[in-house]
């Protein structure tokens, strides 16, 4: 059987795809927010907790999607899928190989569980997806493992809650311990954390709110999936939002986690850079509320 | 089960963000071929087309006169106002060969070399900067 071994939350800040892609990761700048990812890098290629696949949430910005069509959750059950050119040319990485099989296992586990995801057989990715997988995996000539996108509009308003990310998240964790073949899935929940990219307001970085959200990830509490969209705009910034994405990633991983290791650097660009990886504690998959009607927060 | 939001008071805190324009469905629908445009620069072609007359490319989309005018003028503000969205305008950013720190510090009143010292710094604090209506 399929199941899901780790979480890692991180966020997806261009600049350091440009940063790797020209050689400038260890300048003094980009050096620390690099170096935060070094423990990880080691870990996830190690035999134990190497990952077969990994389910990438993430949002596309303008890329893909333009203002033609907004889902709200979109899975990709692609074949593979290519860098997009975000005005200064594709990024020199690997294409991104997907893993239709798991994909659209998941995407109709999701419908008959209630979650009505859209379903994407072509798109290119943008940094929000290509981004992380550098940081985690450095330069290579093939990503080590296959990719499912799952993008979430957190562009226009209203984003899904962070209370409807949470039980995505739970679904999916269903939907994965059904799939029949034994695979190590990992789900990443990528953006943020706080930063604010337009208007007079710009700049606004929140290192305690950012550290307190870190917090609430590891253990059983939930608390953070009832923190409303208000919050995060007014204290994290307009796009620290993309943090409800990090929810999903949370709720599929059960009702308690550790962290192994964590690491938060100010600023990157415009941008607070937070990285986290968890291991759920207590493995058990919440039970669905549509079969089982047990599930008051979903 | 929970209780169905209220969208009028959801909708009126969005507006109560000091020196932020939240994508709201007013603002995405005004924007609608605002953002479209900008997003037609991810094409090499529509960009060497743009760069070459700016003016005869806009006139291409039936914007208002107010876009077209806070467009060629690089008045980002204006254009976030007017139902531009960041991540569309940032192709404008990209056309242009500027980075996005120095397309966002344009919002700021701030010069480039001000707003990365205050991002060195710890970036912007959110303390006074949280709600109109209650000043804090």
């Amino acid at each position: 059987m399929a199941r899901i071994t780790h979480g890692i939350g991180c966020s997806h800040i261009p600049v350091l795809g440009y940063a790797h892609d020209h050689g400038k990761d260890g300048d003094d700048y980009f050096k620390p927010a690099f170096a935060g990812f070094d423990w990880t890098r080691e870990w996830i290629m190690a035999p134990e907790s190497r990952p077969d696949v990994v389910i990438l949430v993430y949002n596309d910005h303008a890329s893909a999607f333009d203002m033609k069509v907004i889902p709200t959750f979109a899975i990709g059950c692609g074949e593979r899928y290519t860098p997009a050119d975000e005005g200064f040319g594709p990024r020199p990485v690997p294409v991104v190989e997907g893993h239709p099989d798991l994909a659209w296992h998941i995407a109709q586990s999701l419908v008959l569980d209630e979650f009505d995801t859209t379903i994407i057989n072509e798109m290119e990715v943008d940094h929000g997806l290509t981004v992380p997988l550098t940081m985690m995996f450095g330069d290579v000539d093939k990503w080590p493992v296959k990719v499912i996108p799952l993008a979430v509009n957190v562009v226009t308003y209203p984003p899904p809650s962070g209370n409807r990310c949470w039980a995505l998240g739970e679904a999916i964790s269903r939907a994965v311990s059904s799939f029949p073949e034994d695979l190590k899935v990992q789900i990443w929940g990528t953006g943020g954390m706080s930063h604010q990219l337009q208007g007079p307001r710009a700049g606004l970085i929140n290192k305690e709110w950012d550290n307190r959200f870190l917090d609430g990830l590891t253990g059983e509490g939930q608390d953070l999936r009832h923190i409303p969209h208000i919050e995060y705009l007014r204290e994290t910034g307009s796009e620290g939002i993309e943090m409800v994405m990090w929810l999903i990633m949370r709720g599929a991983l059960g009702k308690s986690t550790r962290a192994l290791h964590r690491h938060y650097h100010v600023p990157v660009s415009n941008t607070a850079l937070g990285h986290i990886v968890l291991e759920p504690v207590d493995p058990t998959v919440p039970p669905s509320r549509t079969l089982e009607g047990s599930n008051p927060n979903a | 089960m929970r209780e169905a939001t209220d969208i009028a008071s959801y909708l009126a805190d969005l507006e109560d963000i000091p020196g932020t324009q939240v994508f709201t469905a007013q603002r995405a629908r005004q924007g609608y071929h605002l953002n479209q445009c900008a997003m037609s620069l991810m094409k090499p072609e529509n960009r060497e087309r743009f760069k070459a007359d700016e003016q005869a490319y806009i006139d291409e989309w039936p914007m208002s006169e107010e876009q077209k005018q806070a467009l060629l003028a690089r008045d980002y503000n204006r254009l976030l106002n007017l139902g531009g969205n960041i991540y569309f305008l940032a192709k404008v950013f990209s056309t242009d060969g500027i980075s996005v720190v120095q397309g966002v510090s344009t919002m700021t009143g701030m010069s480039v070399e001000e707003y990365q010292a205050m991002m060195m710094a710890g970036g912007r604090s959110p303390v006074g900067q949280r709600s109109i209506r209650e000043n804090n």
